[in-house]
């Protein structure tokens, strides 16, 4: 019965993460500029990579398995928004500039 | 010293956790690998910024399930966005006050804030990150300032400045 209950469980999420990884797809075709693209693709490594991996543990048996794939997100999780944060700034740093409607806070330089 | 031993430590007991295979041959490898980056992180000077990851531990889970609540609040706001008939985006920059003390926890910040979809931390200065966010609501979302507070609450209590 739990057994069940994991099963259908590892589904769920693997179908949610499948659905935000193809969503996440249309996004960065349909935006209009590498910024706002980079927006709509950490929806895929987002909520898309973790509940797919969550829905792995659910379905792996044992409890290396699951500490072993917890361990991928935890990675993810780290390495996601440096490689995001690195393709940005290289974006901006090579004179491409978001095209922006506003600008809040506090002006730098 | 003792950083180098409890780096070791933690390896060691990480290589036999995901290894699984404890034959004489594999042991010795595995014993060689950690012997080996230990010696390199001693010599990259790594151990020393570790205690500092530690004091973070403690308030860490906390901060994640509150985090994983935004990024999942996050990701459907982005996703309506996508799936929108017509594009009703309003990109915009933002420049959001950074109040950490530290180095790490500007590091974590900054990952937070790019990590959560719909904004990404495009320059990272003292006191300040500059951001791209997708919306305005986005932007203005962070510069109500809870996600500072929160990873400022991460450094512990202020001690005497440094």
């Amino acid at each position: 019965m739990i057994a069940l209950a994991f099963e259908v469980l590892a589904w769920v999420l693997l179908s949610v993460g499948a659905v935000f990884t193809l969503i996440g797809g249309i996004g960065v075709l349909r935006f209009p500029d590498v910024f706002t693209r980079m927006h709509a693709a950490s929806v895929c490594e987002t909520l898309g990579a973790f509940s797919i991996l969550l829905g792995l543990c659910c379905l792996g048996g044992g409890g290396i398995m699951i500490f072993k794939l917890l361990l991928i997100l935890l990675f993810l999780a780290l390495t996601n928004p440096t490689s995001a944060h690195a393709l940005a700034k290289a974006a901006l740093h090579d004179g491409l500039r978001p095209p922006v409607g506003t600008r809040l806070g506090k002006d730098g330089e | 010293m003792f950083h180098t031993v409890r780096v070791a430590l933690v390896l060691a007991l990480l290589w036999l956790l995901l290894s699984g295979h404890y034959t004489p041959l594999l042991l010795s490898l595995g014993a060689l690998s950690v012997l080996l980056v230990s010696i390199i992180s001693r010599r990259m000077d790594l151990a020393d910024h570790e205690t500092f990851a530690l004091q973070f531990g403690m308030a860490l889970p906390g901060y994640w399930l509150w985090l994983g609540k935004e990024i999942v609040k996050a990701n459907l706001d982005v996703v309506r966005h996508i799936l929108a008939p017509r594009l009703s985006l309003s990109p915009t920059l933002a420049g959001i006050p950074a109040s950490q003390r530290t180095e790490l926890a500007r590091v974590i910040f900054a990952n937070s804030i790019t990590l959560t979809p719909g904004t990404i931390a495009l320059e990272v200065h003292p006191g300040r990150i500059e951001v791209h966010a997708l919306t305005r609501a986005g932007a203005e979302d962070l510069l109500g300032g809870e996600m500072d507070r929160r990873v400022r609450a991460l450094e512990g209590p202020r001690q005497a400045q440094a």
